[in-house]
Protein backbone atom coordinates (compact mmCIF):
# COMPACT_ATOMS: atom_id res chain seq x y z
CA UNK A 1 0.00 0.00 0.00
CA UNK A 2 2.40 2.43 1.06
CA UNK A 3 4.67 2.14 -2.44
CA UNK A 4 1.38 2.44 -4.61
CA UNK A 5 0.68 5.97 -2.03
CA UNK A 6 3.71 7.04 -2.02
CA UNK A 7 3.90 7.14 -6.26
CA UNK A 8 2.42 9.99 -6.32
CA UNK A 9 4.68 11.91 -7.89
CA UNK A 10 3.38 15.31 -6.31
CA UNK A 11 3.70 13.90 -2.59
CA UNK A 12 0.08 13.88 -1.45
CA UNK A 13 -3.46 14.88 -2.28
CA UNK A 14 -3.25 17.74 -0.43
CA UNK A 15 -3.17 20.54 -3.11
CA UNK A 16 -5.54 18.12 -5.40
CA UNK A 17 -8.17 18.96 -3.01
CA UNK A 18 -7.73 22.81 -2.84
CA UNK A 19 -8.22 22.60 -6.61
CA UNK A 20 -10.75 24.96 -8.11
CA UNK A 21 -13.33 22.59 -10.05
CA UNK A 22 -16.79 23.61 -11.29
CA UNK A 23 -19.50 22.01 -9.49
CA UNK A 24 -22.01 22.06 -12.30
CA UNK A 25 -20.12 23.62 -15.53
CA UNK A 26 -22.89 24.17 -18.42
CA UNK A 27 -22.59 21.80 -20.83
CA UNK A 28 -21.58 25.02 -23.42
CA UNK A 29 -18.00 24.97 -22.37
CA UNK A 30 -16.04 22.68 -23.79
CA UNK A 31 -12.70 23.92 -22.40
CA UNK A 32 -11.72 22.88 -18.41
CA UNK A 33 -10.55 24.92 -16.29
CA UNK A 34 -7.21 25.24 -17.11
CA UNK A 35 -5.53 22.30 -15.19
CA UNK A 36 -1.76 21.75 -14.86
CA UNK A 37 -3.13 18.30 -15.08
CA UNK A 38 -4.65 16.34 -17.35
CA UNK A 39 -5.53 13.33 -15.36
CA UNK A 40 -5.35 13.13 -11.75
CA UNK A 41 -5.86 9.43 -10.01
CA UNK A 42 -6.17 9.33 -6.09
CA UNK A 43 -6.36 6.37 -4.75
CA UNK A 44 -8.27 4.95 -7.47
CA UNK A 45 -9.65 1.22 -6.64
CA UNK A 46 -11.66 -0.86 -8.89
CA UNK A 47 -13.17 -4.30 -8.74
CA UNK A 48 -14.87 -6.67 -10.50
CA UNK A 49 -16.51 -8.80 -8.05
CA UNK A 50 -14.04 -10.08 -5.76
CA UNK A 51 -10.70 -9.18 -8.43
CA UNK A 52 -9.24 -6.07 -7.03
CA UNK A 53 -8.36 -4.56 -10.48
CA UNK A 54 -7.15 -1.33 -9.75
CA UNK A 55 -5.95 -1.48 -6.12
CA UNK A 56 -4.61 2.30 -4.78
CA UNK A 57 -3.80 4.22 -7.29
CA UNK A 58 -2.32 7.28 -7.12
CA UNK A 59 -1.36 9.35 -10.84
CA UNK A 60 -1.01 12.08 -12.09
CA UNK A 61 -0.68 13.21 -16.24
CA UNK A 62 0.48 16.53 -16.88
CA UNK A 63 -0.66 18.22 -19.57
CA UNK A 64 0.92 18.07 -22.75
CA UNK A 65 3.45 15.28 -22.10
CA UNK A 66 3.14 11.63 -23.42
CA UNK A 67 2.70 9.56 -20.25
CA UNK A 68 3.20 5.85 -20.14
CA UNK A 69 0.97 3.36 -18.17
CA UNK A 70 3.74 0.05 -18.91
CA UNK A 71 2.35 -3.63 -16.92
CA UNK A 72 2.18 -7.04 -17.88
CA UNK A 73 -1.23 -8.05 -19.00
CA UNK A 74 -3.60 -8.29 -16.10
CA UNK A 75 -1.74 -5.09 -14.59
CA UNK A 76 -4.86 -3.56 -14.46
CA UNK A 77 -4.18 -0.92 -17.06
CA UNK A 78 -7.27 -1.11 -19.20
CA UNK A 79 -9.41 -1.02 -16.00
CA UNK A 80 -7.67 2.19 -14.90
CA UNK A 81 -8.24 3.87 -18.63
CA UNK A 82 -11.99 2.31 -18.41
CA UNK A 83 -12.51 4.38 -15.38
CA UNK A 84 -11.07 7.84 -16.90
CA UNK A 85 -13.36 7.30 -19.97
CA UNK A 86 -16.29 7.84 -17.73
CA UNK A 87 -17.00 3.73 -18.72
CA UNK A 88 -16.97 2.50 -15.34
CA UNK A 89 -18.14 4.54 -12.31
CA UNK A 90 -16.28 5.38 -9.56
CA UNK A 91 -16.77 8.04 -6.75
CA UNK A 92 -16.68 11.40 -6.94
CA UNK A 93 -13.29 13.03 -6.54
CA UNK A 94 -11.24 10.15 -7.31
CA UNK A 95 -10.67 10.82 -11.08
CA UNK A 96 -10.55 14.34 -12.23
CA UNK A 97 -9.77 14.75 -16.32
CA UNK A 98 -8.43 18.48 -16.54
CA UNK A 99 -10.23 19.41 -13.68
CA UNK A 100 -13.65 18.12 -14.52
CA UNK A 101 -15.12 15.17 -12.10
CA UNK A 102 -15.39 12.06 -14.25
CA UNK A 103 -17.98 10.88 -11.52
CA UNK A 104 -19.90 14.00 -12.06
CA UNK A 105 -19.22 15.83 -15.21
CA UNK A 106 -19.18 13.05 -17.62
CA UNK A 107 -20.06 15.26 -21.25
CA UNK A 108 -17.35 17.64 -20.20
CA UNK A 109 -14.76 15.10 -19.78
CA UNK A 110 -16.26 13.20 -22.91
CA UNK A 111 -15.54 16.37 -25.24
CA UNK A 112 -12.01 16.26 -24.35
CA UNK A 113 -11.55 12.71 -24.96
CA UNK A 114 -10.22 10.98 -28.08
CA UNK A 115 -10.08 7.30 -26.99
CA UNK A 116 -8.93 4.20 -28.94
CA UNK A 117 -9.44 0.67 -26.76
CA UNK A 118 -7.39 -2.33 -26.95
CA UNK A 119 -9.61 -3.98 -29.39
CA UNK A 120 -9.73 -3.03 -32.82
CA UNK A 121 -13.29 -1.04 -32.89
CA UNK A 122 -13.70 0.47 -35.96
CA UNK A 123 -16.72 -0.15 -38.06
CA UNK A 124 -15.31 -3.29 -40.82
CA UNK A 125 -18.75 -2.37 -42.87
CA UNK A 126 -18.25 1.10 -43.33
CA UNK A 127 -15.28 2.79 -45.46
CA UNK A 128 -12.26 4.69 -43.60
CA UNK A 129 -13.98 8.02 -44.51
CA UNK A 130 -17.27 6.69 -43.19
CA UNK A 131 -15.75 5.77 -39.99
CA UNK A 132 -13.77 8.64 -39.11
CA UNK A 133 -17.29 10.89 -40.43
CA UNK A 134 -19.31 9.16 -37.55
CA UNK A 135 -17.30 10.74 -34.81
CA UNK A 136 -17.30 13.96 -36.39
CA UNK A 137 -20.93 13.75 -36.61
CA UNK A 138 -21.03 12.46 -32.64
CA UNK A 139 -18.92 15.31 -31.82
CA UNK A 140 -20.88 17.99 -33.23
CA UNK A 141 -18.84 19.01 -35.82
CA UNK A 142 -20.62 21.29 -38.05
CA UNK A 143 -21.94 20.45 -41.38
CA UNK A 144 -19.25 23.36 -43.03
CA UNK A 145 -16.41 21.47 -41.69
CA UNK A 146 -17.03 18.10 -41.30
CA UNK A 147 -15.49 16.77 -44.86
CA UNK A 148 -12.63 19.30 -44.72
CA UNK A 149 -12.30 17.88 -41.24
CA UNK A 150 -12.79 13.84 -42.09
CA UNK A 151 -10.03 14.91 -44.91
CA UNK A 152 -7.35 16.50 -42.12
CA UNK A 153 -7.74 13.52 -39.86
CA UNK A 154 -7.41 10.70 -42.41
CA UNK A 155 -4.37 12.61 -43.99
CA UNK A 156 -2.86 12.80 -40.88
CA UNK A 157 -2.39 9.10 -40.54
CA UNK A 158 -1.72 8.79 -43.75
CA UNK A 159 -4.71 6.86 -44.38
CA UNK A 160 -5.72 9.48 -47.76
CA UNK A 161 -5.47 7.09 -50.56
CA UNK A 162 -7.54 3.81 -48.82
CA UNK A 163 -9.78 6.26 -47.35
CA UNK A 164 -12.96 4.83 -49.73
CA UNK A 165 -12.15 1.45 -49.00
CA UNK A 166 -14.01 -0.84 -46.06
CA UNK A 167 -12.29 -0.85 -43.09
CA UNK A 168 -13.08 -3.99 -43.18
CA UNK A 169 -10.22 -4.37 -46.19
CA UNK A 170 -7.74 -2.80 -44.25
CA UNK A 171 -4.04 -4.36 -42.57
CA UNK A 172 -4.38 -4.43 -38.70
CA UNK A 173 -1.95 -1.16 -38.40
CA UNK A 174 -4.33 1.02 -41.23
CA UNK A 175 -7.15 -0.02 -38.85
CA UNK A 176 -4.88 1.66 -36.19
CA UNK A 177 -3.91 4.61 -38.00
CA UNK A 178 -7.72 4.54 -38.85
CA UNK A 179 -8.94 4.27 -35.19
CA UNK A 180 -6.33 7.12 -34.40
CA UNK A 181 -7.95 9.32 -36.98
CA UNK A 182 -11.78 8.83 -35.29
CA UNK A 183 -9.74 9.99 -31.79
CA UNK A 184 -8.32 13.17 -34.11
CA UNK A 185 -11.27 14.47 -35.74
CA UNK A 186 -12.73 16.10 -32.63
CA UNK A 187 -9.41 17.82 -31.69
CA UNK A 188 -9.14 16.04 -28.37
CA UNK A 189 -6.67 17.82 -25.47
CA UNK A 190 -6.28 14.09 -24.35
CA UNK A 191 -5.59 11.57 -26.22
CA UNK A 192 -6.25 8.20 -24.91
CA UNK A 193 -4.47 4.76 -26.15
CA UNK A 194 -4.67 1.29 -24.65
CA UNK A 195 -2.29 -0.94 -26.14
CA UNK A 196 -2.18 0.89 -29.66
CA UNK A 197 0.34 -1.59 -31.21
CA UNK A 198 -0.42 -5.13 -29.67
CA UNK A 199 -0.30 -7.59 -32.34
CA UNK A 200 1.15 -5.44 -34.96
CA UNK A 201 4.04 -6.69 -36.43
CA UNK A 202 7.30 -3.97 -36.18
CA UNK A 203 6.86 -1.90 -38.76
CA UNK A 204 3.31 -1.40 -37.91
CA UNK A 205 4.16 -0.47 -34.88
CA UNK A 206 6.80 2.03 -35.91
CA UNK A 207 3.79 3.40 -38.59
CA UNK A 208 1.64 4.07 -35.53
CA UNK A 209 4.22 5.82 -33.07
CA UNK A 210 5.24 7.65 -36.20
CA UNK A 211 1.79 9.61 -36.45
CA UNK A 212 0.98 9.24 -32.87
CA UNK A 213 4.56 11.86 -32.45
CA UNK A 214 3.70 13.51 -35.63
CA UNK A 215 -0.22 14.56 -34.63
CA UNK A 216 1.18 15.35 -31.16
CA UNK A 217 4.08 17.85 -32.32
CA UNK A 218 1.15 19.95 -34.38
CA UNK A 219 -1.18 19.96 -32.09
CA UNK A 220 0.39 19.49 -28.26
CA UNK A 221 -2.53 17.43 -27.05
CA UNK A 222 -1.60 15.32 -24.03
CA UNK A 223 -1.28 11.43 -24.76
CA UNK A 224 -2.03 8.57 -22.30
CA UNK A 225 -1.06 5.33 -23.58
CA UNK A 226 -1.04 1.92 -22.23
CA UNK A 227 1.56 -0.67 -23.54
CA UNK A 228 3.60 -4.16 -22.26
CA UNK A 229 6.45 -3.36 -25.01
CA UNK A 230 9.11 -1.62 -22.53
CA UNK A 231 11.18 -0.68 -25.68
CA UNK A 232 8.13 1.47 -26.95
CA UNK A 233 7.84 3.37 -23.67
CA UNK A 234 11.44 3.74 -23.29
CA UNK A 235 11.28 5.14 -27.16
CA UNK A 236 8.55 7.22 -27.47
CA UNK A 237 6.91 8.18 -23.59
CA UNK A 238 8.19 11.78 -21.26
CA UNK A 239 7.17 9.75 -18.61
CA UNK A 240 6.35 6.32 -17.25
CA UNK A 241 4.42 4.24 -14.29
CA UNK A 242 5.10 0.78 -13.73
CA UNK A 243 1.68 -1.01 -12.91
CA UNK A 244 1.60 -4.23 -11.30
CA UNK A 245 -1.04 -6.41 -9.65
CA UNK A 246 -3.45 -3.00 -9.82
CA UNK A 247 -0.76 -0.91 -8.09
CA UNK A 248 2.17 1.80 -9.28
CA UNK A 249 5.42 0.09 -8.30
CA UNK A 250 7.41 3.17 -9.62
CA UNK A 251 7.29 5.85 -11.78
CA UNK A 252 9.55 8.74 -13.40
CA UNK A 253 10.90 9.49 -16.98
CA UNK A 254 12.79 6.20 -18.22
CA UNK A 255 15.94 7.50 -17.41
CA UNK A 256 15.10 8.50 -14.37
CA UNK A 257 13.64 4.76 -13.94
CA UNK A 258 16.75 3.68 -15.18
CA UNK A 259 19.08 5.87 -13.24
CA UNK A 260 17.85 5.26 -10.06
CA UNK A 261 17.87 1.60 -11.26
CA UNK A 262 21.99 1.46 -12.17
CA UNK A 263 22.44 3.66 -9.00
CA UNK A 264 21.44 1.28 -6.50
CA UNK A 265 23.09 -1.64 -8.42
CA UNK A 266 26.55 0.40 -8.43
CA UNK A 267 26.39 1.25 -4.25
CA UNK A 268 25.61 -2.63 -3.73
CA UNK A 269 28.39 -3.52 -5.72
CA UNK A 270 26.45 -5.70 -8.25
CA UNK A 271 28.20 -5.23 -11.71
CA UNK A 272 26.64 -5.60 -14.73
CA UNK A 273 28.30 -5.47 -18.01
CA UNK A 274 25.20 -4.29 -20.09
CA UNK A 275 23.51 -1.40 -19.59
CA UNK A 276 20.16 -1.03 -17.69
CA UNK A 277 16.84 -1.68 -19.64
CA UNK A 278 13.54 -0.37 -18.60
CA UNK A 279 12.67 -4.79 -18.73
CA UNK A 280 15.32 -4.61 -15.42
CA UNK A 281 13.59 -1.85 -13.78
CA UNK A 282 10.45 -3.47 -14.34
CA UNK A 283 12.02 -7.07 -12.51
CA UNK A 284 13.24 -5.10 -9.88
CA UNK A 285 10.49 -3.08 -8.91
CA UNK A 286 7.80 -6.24 -9.66
CA UNK A 287 9.49 -9.23 -8.47
CA UNK A 288 9.52 -10.70 -11.88
CA UNK A 289 9.93 -9.61 -15.28
CA UNK A 290 7.21 -9.05 -18.17
CA UNK A 291 7.84 -12.15 -19.92
CA UNK A 292 7.70 -14.26 -16.68
CA UNK A 293 4.39 -12.84 -15.51
CA UNK A 294 1.69 -15.74 -16.62
CA UNK A 295 0.46 -13.76 -19.22
CA UNK A 296 -2.84 -12.85 -16.66
CA UNK A 297 -6.02 -14.73 -16.86
CA UNK A 298 -7.49 -16.48 -19.72
CA UNK A 299 -9.78 -13.73 -20.53
CA UNK A 300 -6.63 -11.48 -21.11
CA UNK A 301 -5.22 -14.10 -23.30
CA UNK A 302 -8.35 -14.43 -25.62
CA UNK A 303 -9.48 -10.42 -25.86
CA UNK A 304 -5.35 -10.32 -26.94
CA UNK A 305 -5.42 -13.55 -29.08
CA UNK A 306 -8.87 -12.20 -30.70
CA UNK A 307 -7.21 -9.02 -31.36
CA UNK A 308 -3.96 -10.64 -32.37
CA UNK A 309 -5.98 -12.73 -35.11
CA UNK A 310 -7.73 -9.72 -36.65
CA UNK A 311 -4.95 -8.27 -36.97
CA UNK A 312 -3.42 -10.84 -38.61
CA UNK B 1 -0.35 26.21 -31.21
CA UNK B 2 -1.26 28.87 -33.46
CA UNK B 3 -2.79 27.66 -36.77
CA UNK B 4 -0.04 27.15 -39.30
CA UNK B 5 -1.77 29.11 -42.70
CA UNK B 6 -2.68 26.10 -45.03
CA UNK B 7 -0.03 24.86 -47.48
CA UNK B 8 -0.95 25.46 -50.95
CA UNK B 9 -0.04 21.82 -52.02
CA UNK B 10 -1.90 19.23 -50.70
CA UNK B 11 0.29 16.41 -50.35
CA UNK B 12 1.87 18.32 -46.88
CA UNK B 13 1.12 16.02 -44.15
CA UNK B 14 0.99 19.06 -42.16
CA UNK B 15 -2.31 20.54 -43.03
CA UNK B 16 -3.71 19.86 -39.51
CA UNK B 17 -5.32 23.56 -38.93
CA UNK B 18 -8.88 22.32 -38.69
CA UNK B 19 -7.87 19.62 -36.23
CA UNK B 20 -6.84 22.11 -33.90
CA UNK B 21 -10.04 23.16 -32.39
CA UNK B 22 -12.54 21.61 -31.02
CA UNK B 23 -15.90 22.09 -32.53
CA UNK B 24 -18.75 24.01 -30.64
CA UNK B 25 -20.73 21.43 -28.62
CA UNK B 26 -24.62 21.25 -29.51
CA UNK B 27 -26.69 21.62 -26.42
CA UNK B 28 -30.30 20.40 -25.27
CA UNK B 29 -33.19 19.28 -27.57
CA UNK B 30 -30.72 19.39 -30.52
CA UNK B 31 -28.41 16.67 -29.21
CA UNK B 32 -31.02 13.98 -29.61
CA UNK B 33 -31.89 14.33 -33.59
CA UNK B 34 -28.33 14.77 -34.09
CA UNK B 35 -26.85 11.98 -32.74
CA UNK B 36 -30.36 9.96 -34.40
CA UNK B 37 -29.32 11.07 -37.38
CA UNK B 38 -25.93 10.15 -37.02
CA UNK B 39 -27.04 6.37 -36.63
CA UNK B 40 -29.40 6.46 -39.43
CA UNK B 41 -26.75 7.52 -41.57
CA UNK B 42 -24.43 4.83 -40.75
CA UNK B 43 -27.56 1.96 -41.42
CA UNK B 44 -27.62 3.55 -45.04
CA UNK B 45 -24.28 3.90 -45.87
CA UNK B 46 -23.93 -0.03 -44.72
CA UNK B 47 -27.01 -1.19 -46.74
CA UNK B 48 -25.22 0.84 -49.77
CA UNK B 49 -22.16 -1.19 -49.11
CA UNK B 50 -23.79 -4.38 -48.80
CA UNK B 51 -27.38 -5.70 -49.21
CA UNK B 52 -27.49 -9.06 -49.39
CA UNK B 53 -29.21 -9.24 -45.72
CA UNK B 54 -32.30 -7.44 -46.74
CA UNK B 55 -32.46 -9.83 -49.55
CA UNK B 56 -31.50 -13.55 -48.12
CA UNK B 57 -34.65 -12.01 -45.05
CA UNK B 58 -36.60 -11.57 -47.92
CA UNK B 59 -37.06 -15.29 -48.86
CA UNK B 60 -38.50 -16.50 -45.77
CA UNK B 61 -41.05 -13.63 -46.37
CA UNK B 62 -41.42 -14.83 -49.80
CA UNK B 63 -42.00 -18.26 -49.00
CA UNK B 64 -44.50 -17.86 -46.32
CA UNK B 65 -46.91 -15.76 -48.61
CA UNK B 66 -45.84 -17.87 -51.90
CA UNK B 67 -46.57 -21.38 -49.42
CA UNK B 68 -48.54 -21.21 -46.79
CA UNK B 69 -50.91 -18.05 -48.14
CA UNK B 70 -51.35 -19.33 -51.59
CA UNK B 71 -52.44 -22.92 -49.58
CA UNK B 72 -54.53 -21.25 -46.99
CA UNK B 73 -56.59 -18.86 -49.51
CA UNK B 74 -57.43 -22.04 -51.23
CA UNK B 75 -59.03 -24.22 -48.35
CA UNK B 76 -60.69 -20.67 -46.68
CA UNK B 77 -59.75 -21.88 -43.11
CA UNK B 78 -59.04 -19.02 -41.58
CA UNK B 79 -62.07 -16.38 -41.25
CA UNK B 80 -60.79 -13.13 -42.89
CA UNK B 81 -64.26 -11.06 -43.13
CA UNK B 82 -64.33 -11.47 -46.83
CA UNK B 83 -60.81 -10.26 -48.58
CA UNK B 84 -58.80 -12.94 -49.97
CA UNK B 85 -56.42 -14.81 -47.32
CA UNK B 86 -53.17 -13.50 -48.68
CA UNK B 87 -54.35 -9.89 -49.00
CA UNK B 88 -55.28 -10.64 -45.15
CA UNK B 89 -51.64 -12.70 -44.52
CA UNK B 90 -49.43 -9.94 -46.55
CA UNK B 91 -49.53 -7.19 -44.10
CA UNK B 92 -48.85 -9.75 -41.00
CA UNK B 93 -45.41 -10.90 -43.20
CA UNK B 94 -44.66 -7.72 -43.66
CA UNK B 95 -44.61 -7.09 -40.18
CA UNK B 96 -42.99 -9.98 -39.02
CA UNK B 97 -39.85 -9.26 -41.57
CA UNK B 98 -40.02 -5.67 -40.13
CA UNK B 99 -39.96 -7.29 -36.53
CA UNK B 100 -37.33 -9.97 -37.09
CA UNK B 101 -34.64 -7.28 -38.79
CA UNK B 102 -35.22 -4.99 -35.44
CA UNK B 103 -34.85 -7.52 -33.14
CA UNK B 104 -31.87 -9.14 -34.96
CA UNK B 105 -30.28 -5.61 -35.19
CA UNK B 106 -30.64 -5.09 -31.32
CA UNK B 107 -28.85 -8.26 -30.84
CA UNK B 108 -25.76 -6.66 -33.17
CA UNK B 109 -25.33 -4.69 -30.18
CA UNK B 110 -23.25 -6.89 -28.60
CA UNK B 111 -21.26 -7.72 -31.18
CA UNK B 112 -20.35 -3.69 -31.17
CA UNK B 113 -19.63 -4.14 -27.41
CA UNK B 114 -17.27 -7.21 -28.22
CA UNK B 115 -15.88 -5.28 -30.66
CA UNK B 116 -15.26 -1.70 -28.97
CA UNK B 117 -17.51 -0.20 -31.47
CA UNK B 118 -19.84 0.79 -28.64
CA UNK B 119 -17.63 1.06 -26.22
CA UNK B 120 -15.89 3.73 -28.57
CA UNK B 121 -19.31 5.69 -28.86
CA UNK B 122 -19.95 5.47 -24.96
CA UNK B 123 -17.11 7.74 -24.88
CA UNK B 124 -18.57 10.43 -26.97
CA UNK B 125 -20.54 13.32 -25.99
CA UNK B 126 -23.88 11.37 -26.37
CA UNK B 127 -26.18 10.65 -23.57
CA UNK B 128 -27.14 6.81 -23.06
CA UNK B 129 -30.61 8.13 -24.40
CA UNK B 130 -29.56 9.47 -27.23
CA UNK B 131 -27.29 6.58 -28.27
CA UNK B 132 -29.97 4.22 -27.98
CA UNK B 133 -32.86 6.14 -29.53
CA UNK B 134 -30.78 6.46 -32.60
CA UNK B 135 -30.03 2.83 -32.70
CA UNK B 136 -33.50 2.45 -32.84
CA UNK B 137 -34.55 4.46 -35.65
CA UNK B 138 -31.78 3.27 -37.57
CA UNK B 139 -33.06 -0.63 -36.84
CA UNK B 140 -36.15 1.71 -38.22
CA UNK B 141 -34.71 2.63 -41.56
CA UNK B 142 -33.08 -1.05 -41.80
CA UNK B 143 -36.93 -2.51 -41.29
CA UNK B 144 -38.34 0.26 -43.71
CA UNK B 145 -36.35 -0.77 -46.58
CA UNK B 146 -36.78 -4.49 -45.78
CA UNK B 147 -40.25 -3.45 -45.82
CA UNK B 148 -40.34 -2.14 -49.37
CA UNK B 149 -38.71 -5.35 -50.78
CA UNK B 150 -41.20 -7.73 -48.97
CA UNK B 151 -44.25 -4.69 -49.89
CA UNK B 152 -42.92 -5.39 -54.27
CA UNK B 153 -43.24 -9.68 -53.29
CA UNK B 154 -46.81 -9.58 -51.80
CA UNK B 155 -47.41 -7.10 -55.44
CA UNK B 156 -46.05 -9.46 -57.61
CA UNK B 157 -48.13 -12.10 -55.71
CA UNK B 158 -51.56 -10.34 -57.30
CA UNK B 159 -51.92 -8.79 -53.33
CA UNK B 160 -54.25 -5.46 -53.85
CA UNK B 161 -52.33 -3.08 -51.58
CA UNK B 162 -52.85 0.97 -51.40
CA UNK B 163 -50.49 3.17 -53.44
CA UNK B 164 -51.58 5.98 -51.80
CA UNK B 165 -48.84 8.26 -50.29
CA UNK B 166 -50.17 9.41 -47.38
CA UNK B 167 -51.19 5.78 -46.21
CA UNK B 168 -47.52 4.78 -46.87
CA UNK B 169 -46.39 7.37 -45.24
CA UNK B 170 -48.56 5.78 -42.34
CA UNK B 171 -47.00 2.66 -43.01
CA UNK B 172 -43.08 4.01 -42.84
CA UNK B 173 -44.32 5.71 -39.27
CA UNK B 174 -45.86 2.60 -38.20
CA UNK B 175 -42.87 0.43 -39.05
CA UNK B 176 -40.47 3.03 -37.43
CA UNK B 177 -42.36 2.83 -34.35
CA UNK B 178 -42.53 -1.19 -34.35
CA UNK B 179 -39.02 -1.50 -35.05
CA UNK B 180 -38.07 0.80 -32.46
CA UNK B 181 -39.99 -1.45 -29.56
CA UNK B 182 -38.65 -4.70 -31.15
CA UNK B 183 -34.77 -3.55 -31.19
CA UNK B 184 -34.88 -2.00 -27.57
CA UNK B 185 -36.60 -5.15 -26.69
CA UNK B 186 -33.72 -7.07 -27.41
CA UNK B 187 -31.22 -4.24 -26.71
CA UNK B 188 -32.60 -4.43 -23.35
CA UNK B 189 -32.22 -8.15 -23.52
CA UNK B 190 -28.60 -7.92 -24.20
CA UNK B 191 -28.29 -5.47 -21.34
CA UNK B 192 -30.00 -8.11 -18.90
CA UNK B 193 -27.95 -11.80 -20.30
CA UNK B 194 -24.75 -9.77 -21.37
CA UNK B 195 -23.44 -12.68 -23.50
CA UNK B 196 -23.83 -13.30 -26.97
CA UNK B 197 -24.53 -17.10 -26.69
CA UNK B 198 -26.97 -16.23 -24.32
CA UNK B 199 -29.27 -13.49 -26.17
CA UNK B 200 -28.63 -15.41 -29.46
CA UNK B 201 -30.97 -18.33 -27.69
CA UNK B 202 -33.45 -15.71 -26.18
CA UNK B 203 -33.58 -14.18 -29.22
CA UNK B 204 -34.55 -17.41 -31.35
CA UNK B 205 -37.05 -17.94 -28.38
CA UNK B 206 -38.81 -14.75 -28.22
CA UNK B 207 -39.40 -13.96 -31.84
CA UNK B 208 -41.40 -17.53 -32.92
CA UNK B 209 -43.78 -16.55 -29.63
CA UNK B 210 -44.22 -13.09 -30.83
CA UNK B 211 -45.17 -14.08 -34.16
CA UNK B 212 -47.61 -16.84 -33.62
CA UNK B 213 -49.08 -14.82 -30.71
CA UNK B 214 -50.21 -11.79 -32.96
CA UNK B 215 -53.23 -11.39 -35.10
CA UNK B 216 -50.33 -11.89 -38.25
CA UNK B 217 -51.59 -15.20 -39.84
CA UNK B 218 -55.28 -15.60 -38.50
CA UNK B 219 -57.41 -12.99 -36.49
CA UNK B 220 -57.80 -12.10 -32.78
CA UNK B 221 -60.98 -13.66 -32.92
CA UNK B 222 -60.48 -16.83 -34.37
CA UNK B 223 -57.79 -17.43 -31.19
CA UNK B 224 -58.19 -19.25 -27.08
CA UNK B 225 -58.82 -16.93 -24.82
CA UNK B 226 -55.47 -16.86 -23.23
CA UNK B 227 -53.83 -16.46 -26.66
CA UNK B 228 -56.22 -13.86 -27.20
CA UNK B 229 -54.56 -12.00 -23.87
CA UNK B 230 -51.32 -12.11 -24.71
CA UNK B 231 -51.98 -10.74 -28.42
CA UNK B 232 -53.39 -7.91 -26.22
CA UNK B 233 -50.21 -7.25 -25.15
CA UNK B 234 -48.40 -7.76 -27.99
CA UNK B 235 -47.35 -4.11 -29.96
CA UNK B 236 -46.61 -6.89 -32.99
CA UNK B 237 -50.80 -7.47 -33.47
CA UNK B 238 -51.10 -3.64 -33.22
CA UNK B 239 -48.57 -3.30 -35.95
CA UNK B 240 -50.58 -5.92 -37.87
CA UNK B 241 -53.97 -3.89 -37.46
CA UNK B 242 -52.07 -0.21 -38.62
CA UNK B 243 -50.66 -2.12 -41.61
CA UNK B 244 -53.86 -4.21 -42.71
CA UNK B 245 -56.17 -0.73 -42.27
CA UNK B 246 -53.43 0.99 -44.59
CA UNK B 247 -52.25 -1.28 -47.09
CA UNK B 248 -55.67 -3.81 -47.47
CA UNK B 249 -58.22 -1.58 -46.18
CA UNK B 250 -59.67 -3.61 -43.36
CA UNK B 251 -61.35 -2.01 -40.52
CA UNK B 252 -58.60 -0.43 -38.23
CA UNK B 253 -58.23 1.09 -34.50
CA UNK B 254 -55.24 2.95 -36.08
CA UNK B 255 -55.38 5.70 -33.03
CA UNK B 256 -54.78 3.01 -30.74
CA UNK B 257 -52.69 1.24 -32.71
CA UNK B 258 -49.84 4.62 -33.02
CA UNK B 259 -50.53 5.55 -29.67
CA UNK B 260 -50.02 1.85 -28.63
CA UNK B 261 -46.29 1.52 -30.58
CA UNK B 262 -45.90 4.76 -29.86
CA UNK B 263 -45.97 3.92 -25.73
CA UNK B 264 -43.94 0.84 -26.63
CA UNK B 265 -41.03 2.30 -28.45
CA UNK B 266 -40.84 5.35 -25.38
CA UNK B 267 -41.04 2.28 -22.93
CA UNK B 268 -38.01 0.24 -25.01
CA UNK B 269 -36.18 3.14 -25.23
CA UNK B 270 -36.10 3.84 -22.01
CA UNK B 271 -35.31 0.44 -20.47
CA UNK B 272 -33.06 0.12 -23.44
CA UNK B 273 -31.11 2.93 -21.76
CA UNK B 274 -30.84 2.33 -18.51
CA UNK B 275 -29.69 -1.12 -18.97
CA UNK B 276 -26.96 -0.22 -21.63
CA UNK B 277 -24.68 0.77 -18.75
CA UNK B 278 -24.37 -2.57 -18.19
CA UNK B 279 -22.66 -3.23 -21.66
CA UNK B 280 -20.03 -1.18 -20.70
CA UNK B 281 -18.91 -2.76 -17.69
N1 LIG C 1 -15.11 -7.02 -17.22
C1 LIG C 1 -14.36 -7.71 -16.32
N2 LIG C 1 -14.94 -8.61 -15.50
C2 LIG C 1 -14.20 -9.28 -14.59
N3 LIG C 1 -12.89 -9.14 -14.41
C3 LIG C 1 -12.23 -8.26 -15.19
C4 LIG C 1 -12.94 -7.50 -16.19
N4 LIG C 1 -12.04 -6.70 -16.81
C5 LIG C 1 -10.84 -6.95 -16.24
N5 LIG C 1 -10.95 -7.88 -15.27
C6 LIG C 1 -9.85 -8.38 -14.42
O1 LIG C 1 -9.21 -7.27 -13.83
C7 LIG C 1 -7.79 -7.42 -13.85
C8 LIG C 1 -7.16 -6.27 -14.59
O2 LIG C 1 -7.50 -6.36 -15.95
P1 LIG C 1 -7.14 -5.24 -17.02
O3 LIG C 1 -7.46 -3.92 -16.46
O4 LIG C 1 -7.78 -5.62 -18.29
O5 LIG C 1 -5.55 -5.40 -17.13
P2 LIG C 1 -4.55 -4.96 -18.27
O6 LIG C 1 -5.25 -4.01 -19.18
O7 LIG C 1 -3.39 -4.34 -17.56
O8 LIG C 1 -4.15 -6.19 -19.00
C9 LIG C 1 -7.52 -8.78 -14.46
O9 LIG C 1 -7.36 -9.69 -13.41
C10 LIG C 1 -8.77 -9.07 -15.24
O10 LIG C 1 -8.99 -10.44 -15.33
MG1 LIG D 1 -5.49 -4.10 -21.20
Amino acid sequence: MTVARSASPDGGGGRREGAHVPISAPETTTDGPSAAEAVSLTGLEYSFGSTKAVDGVDLSVRTGEVFGLLGPNGAGKTTAIRVITTLLPVPAGVVRVFGYDVARQKMNVRRLLGYVPQQLSADASLTGRENVALFARVFDVSRKERAERVVQALEAVGLTEAADRLAGTYSGGMVRRLELAQALVSAPRLLILDEPTIGLDPIARDGVWEHISQVRAATGMTVLVTTHYMDEADQYCDRLALMHKGRIRAHGTPEELKNRLDERRREAGVDHASPVTLEDVFRDVAGSGLDDQGGGEFRDVRRTRRTASRVG
Amino acid sequence: MSAAPVAPHPESAERLDLLLTAPAARTGWRVVPARVLAMCIVELQKLRHDRTEIYTRAIQPALWLLIYGETFTRIRAIPTGGIPYLDYLAPGIIAQSAMFISIFYGIMIIWERDSGILTKLLVTPTPRAALVTGKAFAAGVKAVIQVVVVVVIAALLGVSLTWNPLKLLGVVAIVVLGSAFFSCLSMSIAGIVLTRDRLMGIGQAITMPLFFGSNALYPVSAMPGWLQVISKFNPLSYEVDALRGLLIGTPAHLGTDYAVLAFAAALGITAASALLARLAR
